[in-house]
């Protein structure tokens, strides 16, 4: 790179003049680089080469410890006449359209709940996002024990309260165990919904408000012609993070169900983690990850590119 | 107004949602808690009110310091995510300061390849990596997960501290440059300084999301006595079919006491981390 013109503002250096390393440090060029080097090549090493090395793995039929033999595309030909697959993309779809709506629905009602002004109103945005830091594998430990089949804090509240004769199977069952999960997914993700809008919504005026006001805009109105116009944008990239990384969400699954019962709550995530890791075969668990990309690339694309726009 | 109407206004709008939206999210954090203290007669008795303890006892917790690994496990969680947030912050600043202040061939690529890393997501990369790690003979060791871990997180600091160093004036930085400062100067004695609720943020994040790490963790690390907090309670205290859940409990509320303490204090460079990718623009 030092080789190149400084692109800007920076003379040349003046012939004669002695070429340090100092001199050298001052270019725009060079010192850009210089800094970018140890991240981009961190990156390179252990994003962009892992991922292209998948899409070799996933053309090889590879077992751990042993060598890979080319396969072209036979490993999703195979995923493609395998009906668990297609149940683990349904299971997969399912639960990121099911917990976004949620998410976003429920997180809009608590960033509108929380952007009244009362006292404790910090300590209370503090507690509301315990979910969300907390490492998710230890609060799905409570969840396991709160679903538990025999000693359900839910069943028991629900059979007390004449609801039900007698407990569900909540992880025990397959409609059950993935609406388990959604709800545990909804709780997690809830409060960063709810906390980044309200932080959408406290960038609103109230002169807005009073100006819809006074031409008589009703709650309803307001809401549909203020708030969420302005809120909008936040609503569009938050949404967007949230549905790439329920994507690739793992440990909760993982933890809770581990894919079961008989596959119902798989999702490409575990199962890929099942065939790559747990059986060692790689080829195939690398095609079953591969899967989800094209979706996630359209969704990548578009989000890089809306953020950029912005 | 009627003063009563007034308050039966806001506590519809007001303290009853909000009464409810804490119920739900705090519940799941009683429930470890008071599980934890329990004694087993009360954990395994289906015929007795579950909501409070009757006889708490700190056994759970006894036991899991003393015939478990749990202390070495945080000493791992600790270590890994102290390193892997330095590792992160420093390589995230050192990409995002050019990005967002300089003009140079290629930023326009770099900037994208960022953003584009940062959403790729870890479960279309884990597979190969273990293969990876595998022929660096680096499983089972805390390395492998200082090495993986910032995949994650450098491309989320640099995308984070990037709008910072955008906010910093740039007539602040000519005036030093004017004055014979250096462009490592001018970064380390005017930008950095400005950005350091940045800094704070892309740390604080970095640290809460490297504890949160568990695919990593679970793959690499297959011996106890390397494993951490989230790996160590999923796959040692549930063994087989056997569950022991006041451990559990006791581990989780422990593991997360880390996390939330940190988060306790820097809970606002938390929110401004969490919404600087949604709002500030």
């Amino acid at each position: 790179m030092s080789v190149r013109p400084a692109t800007l503002a920076r003379p040349a250096p003046v012939a004669g003049r002695p070429f340090t390393l100092r001199r050298l440090l001052e270019r725009e060029g060079f010192f850009s680089w210089l800094m970018l080097s140890p991240g981009v090549l961190f990156l390179l090493a252990f994003v962009a080469y892992p991922f292209f090395y998948g899409i070799f793995l996933s053309l090889q039929d590879r077992r751990v410890a042993s060598t890979g033999v080319f396969v072209g595309l036979a490993n999703f030909v195979t995923l493609a006449h395998d009906a668990v697959f297609w149940q683990v993309t349904r299971n997969t779809f399912f639960y990121v359209v099911v917990t976004t709506v949620f998410k976003l629905v429920g997180g809009l009602g608590m960033a509108l709940v929380m952007n009244q002004s009362f006292r404790g109103r910090n300590l209370t945005r503090a507690f509301l996002l315990l979910p969300f830091i907390v490492p998710t594998a230890l609060s799905t430990v409570a969840w396991m024990w709160i679903l538990d089949p025999t000693f359900s804090v839910v069943n028991w509240l629900l059979v007390h309260a004449g609801v039900i004769s007698s407990g569900y199977s909540f992880l025990g069952n397959a409609t059950l165990a993935m609406w388990s999960l959604v709800v545990v997914n909804t709780w997690r993700g809830m409060p960063f919904y709810g906390i980044t809008l309200l932080a959408g919504l406290q960038t609103i005026s109230p002169e807005l408000y009073e100006a819809a006001a006074i031409d008589g805009a009703t709650t309803t109105q307001r809401f549909l012609y203020v708030t969420l116009p302005v809120i909008k944008p936040v609503l569009i990239i938050v949404t967007m993070f949230s549905v790439i990384f329920t994507f690739g969400d793992f440990q909760l699954i993982y933890a809770l169900t581990h894919g079961g019962p008989a596959n119902a709550t798989h999702v490409f995530s575990t199962w890929a983690f099942d065939i790559g890791m747990s059986a060692g075969q790689l080829g195939m668990g690398a095609a079953v990850a591969l899967a989800i990309l094209p979706a996630l690339a359209v969704l990548i694309v578009a989000l890089t590119l809306y953020l950029r726009r912005e | 107004m009627v003063g009563g109407r007034d308050a039966l206004t806001r506590l519809r709008r007001l303290y009853l949602p909000l009464a409810v939206f804490l119920v739900l999210m705090l519940f799941p954090f009683y429930w470890m808690l008071i599980t934890s203290i329990k004694p087993n007669r009360e954990l395994y008795n289906a015929r007795i009110m579950p909501l409070i303890v009757y006889q708490p006892t700190l056994k759970h917790y006894v036991d899991l310091l003393t015939q478990t690994n749990f202390l070495t496990w945080t000493y791992n969680t600790m270590l890994v995510a102290v390193v892997t947030t330095l590792i992160s912050v420093v390589l995230g600043t050192m990409m995002a300061y050019p990005l967002a202040r300089m003009r140079f061939p290629g930023a326009a690529v770099v900037a994208i390849g960022v953003a584009a890393t940062y959403l790729v997501p870890q479960p279309l990369l884990f597979i190969p990596m273990a293969d990876i790690i595998n022929r660096l003979e680096l499983g089972n060791t805390l390395t492998a997960v200082m090495l993986t871990y910032p995949t994650l997180l450098i491309p989320f600091s640099a995308w984070l501290l990037m709008g910072y160093f955008k906010s910093v004036p740039r007539e602040l930085e000519e005036a030093a440059r004017i004055d014979g400062a250096s462009r490592w100067q001018a970064m380390t004695r005017i930008v950095l300084p400005l950005c350091t609720p940045g800094l704070l943020s892309a740390g604080i994040f970095s640290f809460t999301l490297a504890q949160n790490e568990f695919l990593y963790a679970l793959i690499f690390l297959a011996k106890s006595d390397v494993r951490t907090v989230p790996v160590g309670a999923i796959t040692e205290l549930i063994r087989g079919d056997v569950f022991y859940w006041g451990q559990l409990m006791a581990a989780a509320l422990l593991g997360s006491i880390p996390v939330a303490v940190i988060y306790s204090f820097f809970v606002e460079y938390y929110v401004a981390g969490l919404t600087a990718g949604s709002v500030k623009h």
